[in-house]
């Protein structure tokens, strides 16, 4: 029998500095990431105004007050309003994956950013940190195949769009699930082949090691492999759904597409996961093509021993970043039209494929002969000149797919054989 | 339809141009006039009018459909020479009127009682179109609040009210603008 001292020393040691730097991280990440949706729903909201010559929701400030803030306390009265409605269930509904939708999607939003680092490294604290070694500010430090994660989780959110939409017993959310799980497996690839070129160029799937190896070159991924970046900013729109690509939910065409049958809270669920994919996608996008917390002359490079003020500022340029490429995400919001779905499967399959497949043989290539000359990879010049070949392979592959027209499609029945045969049984 | 049936006529597309094709001129296109309206609204010159703390401003008062009026004649009493012809007009029947003999020798009859439900209203300004004497009217005020139904049943009275409060501000329509009156 285990006596109730034995259990509190198992209690003790099981609180290791490492544990307790995890359970930190991981509050400050979730309430974070919470708050930051939250706002950069507000946010998007004035964008979207701001774009459309209206001024957006302002008046939302402190409550009983009269103060305003510009609005800021609009996200707490959304939210408040999600909570307090009822929580209705349809009685057409399957019940139990009706639950289990909203609650996986999230979930699989938010485990992605356990090996998504939001900055270098930390000096050491005092009860935070094992044996005075810095604090790496990722909730999983060292984690080799955080890349691999990251894509089984998004994966995950298929079937959240999948079970909403199936669980609603609805046609237009059967509809809406059905085109977002073609659209995002269709997509997974063209990203999957973008990041390849990254893997390759960087021999690691840590994204910290991704960032540090762009520090140590100081040529960020998008200027080394700009063909590559191209191909996963498209994935990476159309991975996170948002406009041009958000078919699952067009309003016009699906009511709301997988969530038409959701309200209450459960809806704030799904909305909160597709601001969580936007946020994921943008600091993919910032971790393996911009530099990730890297800025030329001001944050240092990747061996650096670094202080307080060096590290806090690399935090800030790594979310600034992020903050710029979100920004990015909601002006585009208003830019551009949707795509049908044909051409949504067009742009996947004929020119996002194709572009990726060349990235990643230019880049497997161009890193074997420099492998040939340059055995072991010191060399700064074979760095910068081999992103001279890369451009040209963006230029040409954009001209290619230009001049091959693939994206210019014709549906229409064409008259032939087969119809005038069946002519009787057309009408 | 059958796609070879003579009625149809194939319409092709207009073929894209290299630049189409490249996407990148639309893109920067579609970028610009973001980025136009984007600049025109933090510059603070939006369409939105912020309304309890600021009034919206009515372009033409005159053709403004908001709350009705009852006009006066020269010698103050009610236009109205109760035809019936606004009431027949109104498509929401919220117009009731009790016509009765007139005490005045210029006109047969005159409105004893002159209602109009303002919730069941749907200013569609048809009244105002029928009446043969411009005697109703609607004015530009279109902030009408009241706290019961009974409240927004509007009597002569009321509707008379609101020629006084108005008739300074807004005249009665003149044949310029297609009224009867001189």
């Amino acid at each position: 029998m285990v006596s109730s001292s034995q259990l509190l020393l198992a209690a003790d040691s099981m609180l290791s500095p490492t544990l307790v730097q995890a359970l930190v991280k991981i509050v400050i990440l979730i309430g974070g990431l919470m708050t930051a949706a939250a706002y950069f729903v507000l946010l998007e909201r004035r964008m979207a105004a701001w774009i459309q010559d209206r001024r957006g929701p302002n008046r939302v400030g402190i409550p009983l007050t009269g103060i305003r803030l510009f609005g800021l306390g609009q996200p707490l009265a959304d939210g408040v309003k999600f909570i307090f409605k009822e929580a209705y269930t349809p009685s057409h509904v399957d019940r139990w994956m009706y639950l289990l939708a909203p609650i996986s999607i999230l979930v699989a939003a938010l485990v992605v950013f356990a090996v998504i680092p939001i900055g270098g490294m930390l000096p050491a604290v005092a009860g935070l940190s094992d044996g005075g070694e810095p604090i790496s500010l990722v909730v999983i430090p060292g984690f080799d195949s955080g890349l691999l994660l990251v894509f089984a989780l998004s994966e995950i959110a298929v079937y959240g769009v999948l079970l909403g939409g199936w669980a609603s017993n609805n046609k237009y959310s059967f509809l809406g699930g059905l085109r977002s799980s073609a659209q995002l497996i269709a997509y997974e690839l063209p990203l999957g082949l973008a990041i390849l070129g990254v893997v390759l160029a960087t021999g690691s799937m840590n994204l910290e090691r991704v960032i540090s190896r762009q520090a140590e070159s100081g040529l960020w991924f998008a200027l080394a492999q700009p063909l590559g970046f191209v191909v996963f900013v498209i994935a990476a729109f159309a991975e996170s759904a948002r406009v041009p690509f958000d078919l699952p939910e067009c309003e016009q065409e699906l009511v709301g597409g997988y969530h038409t049958e959701y309200s209450g809270i459960k809806l704030l669920l799904f909305l909160v996961a597709e601001f969580l994919h936007m946020i994921t996608a943008s600091f993919l996008i910032v971790i393996l093509f911009l530099g990730g917390w890297h800025f030329w002359g001001l944050t240092g490079g990747a061996g650096a021993e670094v202080g307080w003020l060096q590290s806090l500022l690399r935090v800030a340029v790594l979310l600034g970043k992020v903050v710029l490429v979100i920004l990015f995400f909601m002006l585009t919001r208003w830019s551009w039209p949707r795509f049908r779905f044909d051409q949504l499967m067009a742009l996947a399959w004929k020119i996002m494929l194709p572009l990726g497949i060349a990235n990643f043989v230019v880049v497997a290539a161009l890193g074997e002969i420099r492998a040939w000359y340059d055995p072991e990879f010191v060399d700064r010049y074979w760095e910068w000149g081999l992103a001279l070949p890369n451009w040209l392979s963006l230029v040409l592959g954009w001209l290619a797919v230009a001049y091959s027209g693939t994206l210019v499609t014709d549906n229409r029945p064409q008259p032939g054989p087969q119809v005038a045969a069946t002519r009787g049984e057309v009408f | 339809m059958l796609p070879d049936n003579p009625k149809i006529r194939w319409v092709d597309e207009p073929q894209l141009g290299i630049s189409g094709r490249m996407y990148l001129p639309m893109f920067a296109q579609g970028l610009a006039t973001t980025f136009k309206h984007l600049k025109r609204s933090l510059a603070g010159d939006v369409a939105t009018v912020s309304y309890p703390d600021q009034e919206p401003k009515i372009d033409a008062p005159l053709i403004y459909r908001g709350v009705h009026r009852l006009n006066r004649d020269e010698q103050g009493r009610v236009k109205c020479v109760a035809c019936f012809l606004c009431a027949t007009a109104c498509p929401a029947h919220c117009i009731d009127i009790i016509g009765v003999e007139s005490p005045w020798p210029d006109r047969e009859k005159y409105p004893q009682s002159f209602t109009i439900d303002e919730l069941r209203c749907i200013y569609c300004g048809m009244c105002e179109e029928a009446c043969p004497v411009d005697a109703i009217e609607l004015t530009s005020l279109y902030n009408l609040t009241g706290r019961s139904r009974e409240e927004m049943i509007f009597d002569k009275e009321k509707l008379l009210s609101v020629y006084d409060a108005t008739r300074e501000s807004e005249p009665m329509r003149t044949a310029s603008i297609g009224g009867t009156n001189g």
